[in-house]
C-alpha cells in the first residue's frame, strides 16, 4: 500500500514537473545540443581528451586542497575575531578585510610574479630545499586559493562562533570542562554546524575561482580549453564544452554536499 | 507582462547598443596588450609605442586610412580579428600555413631569426641536446610555442607556456625558467633592459624550420577583407620605395629588419 | 583614451627623484623588499608620464565606470527578472531558472570569454532581426554588457528575495486600489523591496568592482590590466601588484561606507534591525 501510494506519489510529482511546456523546452534543448554536436567542429576531442582529464583531475586536486587547508585556517581566524583580545581580533580582522578587498587575481599576481622577482635577490633562498617548490607556479596558486577561501570563511566563522548561545558554554564549564574541552566539544562542533550551510556555496565559487590559476602557467582544465582554443583558432566548442564540465563539477558538489547536509541533524542550538 | 518583458529587452539591447555606436568607421588595428618591446609598447601616459606603431602609421598614412590602435588580449587576437573586434592584426605575428587555414595575412613586413636565452652562470647552445632536461618558457599560440614543441618537446623537461613574453622573461630572470625562446629582437631588449642585463645572456640561433617559423611577420586580415589586404600590401610596398620604412627602422635598429628570408618571430 | 589631470596631480607632489637615490647607500629591509628605493618606487608611481601612476588611475577609473554600468545594467536585468520568475508565465520562469542556475555554475571567467565572443555577436543579430542597424560595440560598453548579465543573474536572485519579503497585504491594498503593474512597481514594490535588496545589492557592487579584474584576461583596459602592463614595461612587479590591491581595497573600504549610508537612508522609518529581532 505505502509502496503504490509513493509511486503514484512519484509519478504525480514527475507529472507536475514535466509540463507540456517543459517538454517543448527540453526538446528545444535536446535540438540545439544535437546542433551543436552535428554543425559545430569535434575533432579535436580525441586528441585532446587525456590532456582534459588531467585538467579536471588538477582543478579538482586544487579545489580540494585550498578548500580543506582555507578552512583549517578559518577556524583560528574565527575565532581570533570571536573572542580574541584586540591584539588577536584586529590582525584577523585586517587579515580578512584585505583578502574580501581585493580581487584573487591580483592576490595571485602579487604572490606569483611580484614576490616571485623578489627571490633571485637572495641566494640563501635559491639554495634552500624550498626552491624547487618556490620554482614551480602550483604552490603560489594553492597558496592565493587557501587565503581567499581562509579570508572569506573566517568571517563565516566569525559570526558561527559568535552565534553559539552562551547558555551552552556556561552549562559546558559548569560541568566542569576545561576551557579547552568545552571549546572541542561544544563550541567548535556547534560553530562547523552554523557553518556548514554555507560551506556548499562557498566551495562553488572556490571552483569557479580556480581558472585563475591558469594566468600562472598552471594547467588546470581551464588552461587545457585555452591551448584547444590557441591550437585549433576554434572559438565556441572548447568554451562551451568548459562550461558544461564546470556545470557537472558544481551539480555534483551541490548533490554531494546536500546528501552530507541530510545526515547531519539540522537540530542545534 | 509579455509586453513589460519586451520593453525590458529592448531597452537593454538598446541601451548597450547606444553606449557603443562609434562616429566614423575607422580601421581597428589590433595589437598585443602586452608590452613587447620594441615593437608594440604602451608608455607611462597609456599611449603605444614602437617600431610597429610607426610602421604602420606610416602604412595608414601612405594609403589614407583611419587607423586606431586597439590592444586585444594576444592569446585572443585571432578570435577578436574573425568576430570583428578588430579589423588588422599588427602584433609581429608570424605568416605560417596553420594560420593561413583561419586568416590571411598582408605581405611580409619584417623577418628575424629566433634566438633562445638562459641563464648568465649556465653554458649551453640552442639544439635539443642543449636543452635536455631544462624548462623553456615560451608565449603562447606563438610560431616559438610550437617549435619549442616540435623540436625540444622530447628532450626538455617542460615547455612552459606564458600569456605574455614578459612574464616569460620575468620567470627566466626570476630562475624559474632555464631558458626561453622568443624573437631575436624582442629578446635582445629585454638583455639590454637592467634586469635582463642583470640575469641572462644569449643562448644561441635555432635552426630553421620555414614550415613551423614561416617567412616573417605579416598584418592578419579577415579572409573576406580582400580590400583592406590590397591597401595594406599596397602601403608596405609604398613605404618600402619612398625610404620611411628605413626612416622608422634606423630609429630602432642597426641593421636590416625586413629579412631576406629563413627563420625569424613571433 | 581620457585622462585625469585634476584627480592625479591632486595626489602626490611633483618629486626630485635622482638626488634622494644617490645618497640611500644602507638598503633598508622595506627597500630590499620593494627591490628599488624609496625614491625609485614614488618615481615609478608618480601621476605623472615618466611615473606610471596616472595609468594606474585611469585604469581604476575605468575599472569604476565598468562595475557601475554592469551593476546598473544588472539591476535592471535583475528586476525584469525577479518580475519574470515571480510573475510570469511558465516557459519565462523555466527560462530564467536555465539563466541564473548556469550563471551560477559556471566561473566567471569562462563567462566572460564567452560572452565577448558571442555576446556581441548576438546582441548584432538581435538587433538586426528587430530592425535595427547593426552595431560597433566599444571595449567598454562591451564590458558592462558582459558582467552585467553575469550579475543580472545574481540581482534576480536577490530581487526576487526581497520583494518575497515585502507583506503581500501591501500589494495586495495596491492593487486594490487599482493600481497598474507599472505604477504598481515604481510606487510599491521597488521601494518597499529596497531594504531587504540592498545588503544583498552591496555585496554584489563588491564583486563588480573585483570581478573587473577578470577582464584584463580578455584584454579590457582596466586597472588589472593597467597594472600588468605598468608591471611588464618597468619590471618592477611587485611594486606595481600591491599598488593595484591598494586601489583596489581604498575602493572596497570607501563603498562600504557608502553602503552604510544608504542601507541607513533606506531603512528610514523602519525599526532597526536588533529591534525587529
Amino acid at each position: 500500500m505505502a509502496n503504490e501510494a509513493a509511486i503514484i506519489n512519484a509519478v504525480a510529482r514527475t507529472s507536475l514537473w514535466l509540463q507540456p511546456h517543459r517538454i517543448v523546452l527540453i526538446l528545444i534543448a535536446l535540438g540545439l545540443v544535437l546542433s551543436a554536436a552535428f554543425f559545430m567542429r569535434w575533432d579535436w576531442l580525441p586528441q585532446y581528451y587525456e590532456m582534459g582529464l588531467i585538467g579536471i583531475w588538477r582543478s579538482l586536486w586544487i579545489l580540494a586542497v585550498t578548500c580543506v587547508l582555507g578552512f583549517l585556517l578559518a577556524v583560528p581566524l574565527g575565532l581570533a575575531q570571536a573572542t580574541g583580545s584586540f591584539w588577536f581580533a584586529a590582525p584577523a580582522k585586517v587579515f580578512c578585510t584585505v583578502i574580501r578587498g581585493t580581487p584573487l587575481l591580483i592576490q595571485l599576481w602579487l604572490l606569483y610574479y611580484g614576490l616571485g622577482s623578489l627571490f633571485p635577490q637572495y641566494p640563501w633562498i635559491r639554495e634552500s630545499w624550498m626552491w624547487p617548490y618556490l620554482r614551480q607556479a602550483w604552490p603560489y596558486g594553492v597558496l592565493a586559493l587557501t587565503l581567499s577561501f581562509a579570508g572569506y570563511e573566517g568571517e563565516v566563522m566569525r559570526g558561527a562562533f559568535a552565534g553559539v548561545p552562551k547558555g551552552q558554554l556556561e552549562a559546558a564549564r559548569a560541568f566542569g570542562m576545561s576551557r579547552w574541552k568545552a571549546f572541542r566539544r561544544i563550541w567548535l562542533p556547534q560553530a562547523i554546524y552554523r557553518a556548514l550551510p554555507t560551506l556548499t556555496g562557498e566551495t562553488v565559487l572556490q571552483l569557479k575561482s580556480t581558472p585563475l590559476v591558469a594566468t600562472i602557467s598552471v594547467i588546470d582544465i581551464f588552461a587545457v580549453s585555452s591551448k584547444v582554443r590557441q591550437d585549433t583558432y576554434l572559438t565556441y566548442e572548447p568554451l562551451l564544452l568548459l562550461a558544461l564540465i564546470y556545470m557537472t563539477i558544481t551539480g555534483i558538489l551541490v548533490f554531494a554536499f546536500s546528501r552530507i547536509e541530510a545526515r547531519i541533524p539540522n537540530k542545534i542550538g | 507582462m509579455k509586453t513589460v518583458l519586451k520593453t525590458f529587452a529592448a531597452a537593454l539591447l538598446l541601451g548597450v547598443a547606444a553606449m557603443g555606436v562609434a562616429k566614423a568607421d575607422p580601421v581597428k588595428i589590433g595589437v598585443a596588450a602586452e608590452p613587447y618591446p620594441p615593437f608594440t609598447s604602451p608608455d607611462a601616459s597609456g599611449k603605444w609605442v614602437g617600431w610597429e606603431i610607426e610602421f604602420i602609421d606610416a602604412v595608414c598614412a601612405e594609403e589614407k586610412l583611419d587607423c586606431v590602435i586597439t590592444p586585444v588580449a594576444w592569446d585572443g587576437i585571432i578570435p577578436a580579428l574573425t568576430t570583428k573586434k578588430i579589423d588588422l592584426i599588427v602584433s609581429s605575428m608570424s605568416i605560417t600555413a596553420e594560420r593561413e587555414k583561419t586568416i590571411d595575412f598582408s605581405d611580409k613586413y619584417y623577418n628575424t631569426p629566433t634566438a633562445i636565452i638562459g641563464p648568465k652562470d649556465q653554458k649551453f647552445g640552442a639544439t635539443p641536446d642543449d636543452l635536455k632536461g631544462k624548462v623553456v618558457g615560451v608565449q603562447v599560440s606563438t610560431v616559438h610555442a610550437v617549435y619549442a614543441k616540435k623540436h625540444f618537446g622530447s628532450t626538455a623537461s617542460e615547455i612552459k607556456e606564458y600569456q605574455t613574453q614578459d612574464e616569460a622573461n620575468n620567470d627566466l630572470a626570476a630562475g624559474r625558467l632555464d631558458a626561453v625562446q622568443a624573437d631575436s629582437i624582442a629578446l635582445g631588449e629585454f638583455l639590454k633592459s637592467d634586469q635582463g642585463k642583470a640575469c641572462c645572456d644569449l643562448k644561441g640561433m635555432v635552426a630553421p624550420d620555414d614550415e613551423v617559423l614561416g617567412p616573417g611577420v605579416g598584418a592578419g586580415v579577415r579572409k573576406e577583407d580582400t580590400e583592406l589586404k590590397g591597401k595594406i600590401n599596397a602601403g608596405i610596398k609604398a613605404i618600402r620605395a619612398n625610404g620611411k620604412y628605413d626612416e622608422i627602422s634606423k630609429k630602432y635598429f642597426d641593421f636590416d629588419i625586413y629579412g631576406g628570408g629563413g627563420a625569424q618571430s613571433n | 583614451m581620457p585622462h585625469l589631470p585634476d584627480l592625479s596631480q591632486a595626489c602626490l607632489p611633483p618629486t626630485q627623484p635622482s638626488a634622494v637615490r644617490a645618497n640611500n647607500p644602507g638598503a633598508t629591509l622595506i627597500d630590499a623588499l620593494l627591490s628599488a628605493s624609496a625614491a625609485g618606487i614614488i618615481e615609478l608611481l608618480s601621476p605623472y608620464p615618466p611615473g606610471w601612476g596616472g595609468t594606474l588611475l585611469v585604469g581604476l577609473l575605468h575599472s569604476i565606470e565598468i562595475a557601475l554600468g554592469a551593476t546598473c545594467l544588472g539591476l535592471l536585468i535583475g528586476t525584469g527578472g525577479a518580475y519574470g520568475k515571480l510573475y510570469g508565465g511558465p516557459v519565462v520562469r523555466d527560462l530564467l531558472a536555465v539563466y541564473t542556475t548556469i550563471v551560477r555554475a559556471v566561473p566567471e571567467l569562462v563567462l566572460i570569454l564567452l560572452l565577448y565572443y558571442a555576446g556581441t555577436d548576438l546582441i548584432n543579430q538581435a538587433l538586426t532581426a528587430m530592425g535595427y542597424q547593426r552595431v560597433d560595440i566599444s571595449g567598454l560598453a562591451a564590458g558592462i554588457a558582459v558582467l552585467g548579465f553575469v550579475q543580472g543573474a545574481y540581482s534576480t536572485e536577490v530581487i526576487r528575495g526581497a520583494i518575497l519579503a515585502i507583506p503581500q497585504g501591501q500589494i495586495e491594498a495596491a492593487r486594490a486600489y487599482g493600481m497598474s503593474p507599472g505604477l504598481l512597481l515604481r510606487r510599491i514594490t521597488l521601494p518597499a523591496m529596497l531594504p531587504f535588496a540592498i545588503p544583498g545589492l552591496a555585496n554584489l557592487w563588491l564583486i563588480a568592482t573585483k570581478d573587473t579584474a577578470l577582464l584584463a584576461v580578455v584584454g579590457f583596459y582596466e586597472l588589472a590590466l593597467a597594472t600588468r602592463q605598468a608591471a611588464g614595461v618597468t619590471k618592477a612587479y611587485f611594486t606595481f601588484f600591491f599598488a593595484a590591491g591598494v586601489l583596489y581595497l581604498l575602493l572596497s573600504l570607501f563603498s562600504n561606507l557608502i553602503i552604510g549610508r544608504i542601507e541607513a537612508w533606506s531603512r528610514r522609518g523602519m525599526p532597526s534591525l536588533k529591534e525587529a529581532r
